[in-house]
């Protein structure tokens, strides 16, 4: 079954789901749920087989699907992925069923909240399976509708404000890289990404190319300081709306920096680097104690997740200091595996931290860390979780939270003490901020009659919070396979950005 | 079963044993948690001893292999593996045997507690951590076991998290050893960048290679790469061994039930730090600076946390900084490269030390939780069993001849003595004063809680009785290599060889090898010989002066307190580190903290830049929006004006 458009049905298979609840929905409110749920499990048994016809030896394009779109201006409806993008496709559609779990208890219009979130998987496919840049742009701005949705109906009470920002950030951010794309047509006559990749540009044309990429996908990852959106963002969303935000929709950022920024004007990454490395470098220390200062939950991990994003810009922007520093591109590869497993893991662990909010938030209907106290007392399942998450938050080895961090880290050594010695401060920081947090939730005596009520998990929660743990741990105990996927992809990423494109 | 079946079993079986009690705790209820978790730890022993007898007495080879490839990426081995030698054997049955018999006192001192199962669920957790850090063979597995042994404290000094002094007690543990981390995992990116793999095998290799390239940190300063490599691991080691100035955290771990104290806070977990600077003596060897260093802190920590010790009323917190102080002493072995001796030390430490937790721990069961010697006194009368084994602790900590701590302790004095670098000469001070307060502090605690009158008030002492077999046999168990072990091994292993596999010491280095006639007669000569030597009368002082204060003139401490008041304050103040700690470094912290989210984030980037730009675009909009008020003369009469402007332009630049 290998050769079924694969890449295709799991981009539709969604999104036809998501037609059917809404048309539906109305009549048949017992089907929502089982369909919606259906879908997204269908998506995935779909992407793991992709994963099974996988070939991680080469670098080369897999499962390529091409048609013509739009032929006056050569736009193809191209896809293909490679060790870069299936990683990210995988976390995609296991999110897509975690959160319609997690929506289970949903009441208010049900079937266009699950309809809502498997379209935006849908379009979240397409965008890490698109080659074709604009066929990417479409995905990459059309996300924004239903997330836009998804905040602005079922988010909090200042959700107006949320998703305003949050629009008008991401927006804001896309239009230079259209411009940016539109120009590279112009001299090179292909939208094609693979042609990007090679086509020949000047060093001005090239540095003014890399700062408008580096606007669109700054905006996303979050860097700082285009991170502000993200907090307000993520404590007006609905729980599901926070995970996916958190898991997946950080890493469209990180992976435009990877499939376009570097290698398509690798000589301005080069001239530039040290911007991006400054900003990631700010991204961890300052962001990471902003965190410590939150007291919403929410907030705080949306903190954590800046800072933990400063790890994967770090590490994809660290080959070109490696190069001057130590002469060889030894390290280059481990920064950049070391920013996808981060990126892998920051998806499963801000999840869990969201969805182990969202556990709270449920029961009590409050984020502040201040109405909670001595959880542990009446929920010690969930507090075995919730410091299972928090611990691997704040790295620690043998949990996925570690693998990325401490390749970076190692990566950063090659090229600079300095860098490393920053980066690791998350070290101290991370370990602060998550481990207070726990702290403060969850030990101590039972601090009101809310907490004194708390029933532990449920079904549905443990089924969630169990699958994230054994991934969190699994990736920890063993990252091989994830960085045997992406191996030959970094590899040949590396060899290609070194490559000077001016003459 | 082959020698690799075996090994694997080691640290899994209290693995699975940890995953049954603790995920299964309600399905295998408190005696099933506590057979499941003590036949793990009892199999991880026997299993270890096995290893140790084929190590020591049948020649087994050095075995050093992978698992399984943790990750292979940009041409870098990450491997999971075990390197088992002498070193490692040693460390094992240590750790394994210490663990067991924590495990079975567990049964009484916590056998009212309704955290039965987790305890014993973290308790085996922690032996499958410690076993997987002395039986790495590579710098990754290291750090693992080095983070899983911490996290496992962790949980446990924050096992009562009801308590409010445990879980801020357990947060400052685990930051203050990410500190150490912090410098750690410095020091491995420092050596996968020079040496080029992070495999124990490979690095001591490349070791030459480097020795002698400098590296650049802060503007023209050049560092040896060596001394920078080891001074960074080292500072892991004193965040997990607690040497000053990154102590602060293991007296405040007493909040931990007491078998913890013991197992992690004496005997295993706190010696990781001496653990791994022996393991890489090769890498130690190659920077005198380092050492020098390590020698300086490990006298400072093992004289002044001595001195704390003393004034100390809380029974655990005494044996706490009596810990502080004896791994100071480890710490100076191994600043004058006498890494064999130093883990000789950490031996005998961990059964007499851990004899001497679990003894105090017999106590505050008998007292029902009471740990403040100004109410004990007179106990031995009701826990004979108890105060002996209390005693035996005792005479092996101040190195009473013929006991187990004797031994090492005089050999790191003399090892001390014969060294020659930077620091030797008030490292030599602090090992000969730290051995009169060991004394003072060792007999103070003995005479406060077990002797004299008694000051238990009536309903204490009514209760107060010797505690059960579970508990008692332990310390029987403990007491025996407290008292024979040194006398044992000593020749073997620092003399005979048994170590050569494990430790390298340099020729111009071993001082070690330079004490070997001492021992030309054997141990008993030298323990017949210990009753002359001016480190036995500084030991007999100290205990003089506990006699003479603690047992006849009661009233005299408070005299003397009286007089040093500055003293007593600047002790019972230990320092001021936890004052410098909380109120300056922590507060700064935070200040930064809200500092930074509301100057930066919220006022600045938020307030001016994003919102203040909204608010232009909106104040602009409502000037625009005056332009379109829908009058159609207002219209008309722009119009006009613009008409006029335009021809009038016109006009005027022809």
């Amino acid at each position: 079954m290998f050769d079924w458009p694969l890449l295709s049905l799991l981009i539709w298979i969604p999104i036809v789901g998501a037609v059917l609840l809404a048309a539906i929905g109305n009549r048949m409110p017992h089907l929502v749920r089982p369909l919606a749920l259906a879908t997204a499990l269908l998506a995935f048994v779909l992407s793991l087989v992709v994963y099974a016809g996988f070939d991680a030896s080469t670098s080369a394009m897999q499962f390529q699907e091409k048609a013509v779109w739009i032929a006056a201006f050569d736009i193809h409806y191209h896809l293909g992925i490679d060790g870069l993008s299936l990683p990210l496709i995988l976390l995609t559609t296991l999110i897509g069923v975690l959160v319609i779990i997690g929506g289970w208890t949903i009441t208010d219009r049900a079937h266009l909240y699950m309809g809502a979130f498997l379209v935006l998987q849908g379009l979240m496919v397409g965008m890490f399976a698109a080659l074709d840049a604009l066929l990417f742009y479409v995905f990459f701005e059309a996300m924004l509708v239903p997330m836009f949705l998804i905040i602005g109906i079922w988010g909090g009470p200042n959700r107006i404000y949320a998703t305003i920002k949050f629009f008008l950030f991401t927006f804001f951010g896309s239009v230079f890289m259209l411009i940016a794309l539109i120009w590279m047509y112009l001299q090179g006559g292909s939208f094609a990404i693979l042609d990007l990749h090679q086509l020949p540009i000047s060093l001005s044309a090239q540095i003014w190319i890399f700062l408008a990429f580096l606007i669109a996908f700054a905006v996303k990852v979050p860097m700082w300081p285009v991170h502000t959106w993200l907090p307000d963002a993520h404590v007006e969303a609905p729980t599901g709306g926070s995970v996916v935000l958190a898991a997946v929709m950080l890493k469209i950022g990180g992976y435009g920096l990877i499939r376009f920024s570097l290698p398509i004007v690798p000589d301005a990454a080069a001239e530039l680097d040290w911007l991006v490395i400054g900003l990631s470098l700010v991204a961890i220390a300052y962001i990471g104690f902003v965190a410590l200062a939150q007291s919403d939950m929410k907030k705080l991990i949306a903190y954590s997740s800046i800072s933990h994003m400063g790890f994967v810009t770090l590490g994809l922007f660290l080959t070109f200091a490696i190069l001057r520093n130590t002469g060889e591109l030894t390290g280059a590869g481990l920064g950049i595996s070391g920013a996808m497993v981060q990126m892998i893991s920051h998806g499963f662990i801000s999840g869990a931290m969201f969805l182990a909010v969202g556990v709270l938030y449920d029961r009590v209907h409050s984020r502040e860390i201040s109405s909670y106290g001595g959880v542990a007392n009446t929920m010690p399942w969930f507090a075995m979780f919730a410091v299972l998450f928090f611990m691997a938050n704040s790295g620690l080895p043998g949990t996925s939270g570690f693998v990325g961090e401490f390749m970076v880290i190692l990566a950063a050594f090659h090229a600079n003490f300095w860098f490393a010695f920053v980066a690791a401060l998350t070290l101290l920081l991370g370990a602060a901020y998550s481990l207070w947090l726990v702290k403060r939730v969850f030990y101590g005596e039972v601090a009101n009659d809310n907490v004194a009520g708390l029933k532990d998990l449920g079904k549905r929660e443990w089924i969630m919070l169990t699958v994230l743990a054994v991934l969190v741990l699994g990736v920890g105990v063993w990252p091989y396979p994830l960085l045997e996927m992406m191996e030959a992809s970094v590899q040949n990423l590396v060899e290609h950005i070194v490559v000077s494109k001016l003459n | 079963m082959n020698i690799e079946t075996i090994l694997l079993l080691i640290p899994l079986l209290p693995l699975l044993g940890c995953l049954v009690a603790g995920l299964f705790r309600h399905q295998v209820g408190r005696a099933g948690a506590h057979w499941v978790t003590i036949l793990a730890v009892a199999g991880s022993f026997v299993l270890s001893s096995y290893v140790a007898w084929e190590v020591f007495f049948n020649d087994l080879p050095v075995l050093n292999y992978s698992v399984y490839a943790w990750a292979i990426t940009d041409g870098i081995r990450f491997e999971i593996g075990f390197l088992v030698d002498s070193l490692t054997a040693l460390m094992m049955v240590v750790v394994t045997f210490v663990s067991l018999m924590v495990h079975i006192y567990t049964i009484g001192y916590m056998h009212e507690d309704d955290g039965y199962q987790r305890f014993f669920a973290y308790i085996n957790l922690f032996t499958f951590a410690m076993l997987m850090l002395v039986m790495a063979n590579n710098f990754l597995q290291l750090f693992f076991g080095w983070e899983a042994v911490g996290v496992v404290s962790y949980l446990l000094i924050g096992f009562w998290f009801k308590k409010d002094s445990a879980v801020k007690a357990n947060l400052k543990a685990f930051l203050v050893n990410r500190i150490g981390d912090f410098g750690f995992l410095l020091g491995i990116g420092a050596i996968l960048l020079y040496m080029g793999s992070l495999d124990y095998a490979e690095v001591f290799a490349a070791t030459p290679a480097v020795e002698g390239q400098t590296i650049s940190i802060l503007g023209g300063m050049e560092w040896q790469v060596m001394t920078f490599i080891c001074i960074c691991l080292f500072i892991g080691a004193m965040g997990k061994s607690a040497q000053v100035p990154l102590h602060v955290w293991l007296p405040d771990s007493m909040e931990g039930p007491t078998p913890i104290s013991a197992l992690i806070h004496a005997a295993t977990m706190v010696t990781a730090g001496i653990f791994m600077v022996a393991r890489l003596s090769p890498m130690f060897e190659a920077s005198v600076t380092a050492l020098s260093f390590i020698l300086i802190i490990g006298a400072i920590t093992a004289l002044f946390m001595g001195l704390v010790g003393i004034v100390q009323n809380d029974i655990k917190r005494v044996i706490a900084y009596s810990t502080l102080s004896q791994l100071g002493y480890m710490t100076v072995a191994l600043g004058v490269s006498a890494y064999s001796v130093a883990i000789f030390h950490l031996m005998t430490h961990a059964f007499f030390k851990a004899l001497l937790f679990l003894a105090a721990g017999s106590v505050i069961i008998a007292l029902h939780h009471k740990q403040d010697m100004r109410q004990m006194g007179g106990l031995s009368k009701y826990m004979p069993i108890t105060a002996a084994t209390a005693w035996i602790g005792s005479l092996a900590l101040i190195g009473f001849p013929f006991f187990s701590g004797f031994y090492s302790k005089d050999l790191i004095i003399e090892a001390v003595k014969l060294a020659d670098r930077p620091g030797v000469a008030f490292a030599t001070f602090a090992v000969y004063a730290g051995v009169l307060i060991t004394a003072l502090y060792s007999f103070r605690m003995l005479y406060l809680a077990f002797h004299g009158p008694t000051r238990m008030d009536e309903e204490t002492r009514s209760h107060a009785h010797e505690s059960p077999w579970v508990v008692t046999i332990p310390l029987i168990l403990l007491a025996i290599p407290s008292v024979l072990i040194g006398y044992f091994t000593v020749v073997p292993l620092l003399f005979g060889g048994a170590m050569a596999d494990s430790i390298i010491v340099r020729e111009a280095h071993d001082v070690v090898a330079q004490l070997a006639y001492k021992f030309e007669n054997g141990p008993f000569a030298f323990g017949l010989h210990g009753f002359v030597t001016p480190v036995f009368w500084l030991a007999m002082t100290g205990v003089a002066i506990a006699t003479y204060i603690y047992l006849f003139n009661p009233g005299l401490a408070e005299t003397i307190k009286q007089r040093l008041l500055l003293v007593w304050k600047i002790l019972d103040k230990k320092y001021g580190f936890d004052e410098l700690y909380q109120n300056v470094l922590t507060a700064a912290g935070l200040k930064v903290a809200s500092g930074l989210s509301r100057g930066g984030d919220r006022f600045l980037i938020d307030g001016l830049i994003v919102n203040g730009s909204a608010r232009v675009v909106g104040k602009l909009a409502g000037v625009m929006r005056h332009l379109q008020s829908g009058f159609l003369f207002h219209y008309a009469f722009a119009m006009i004006i613009g008409l006029v402007a335009i021809v009038a332009s016109f006009v005027l630049l022809r």
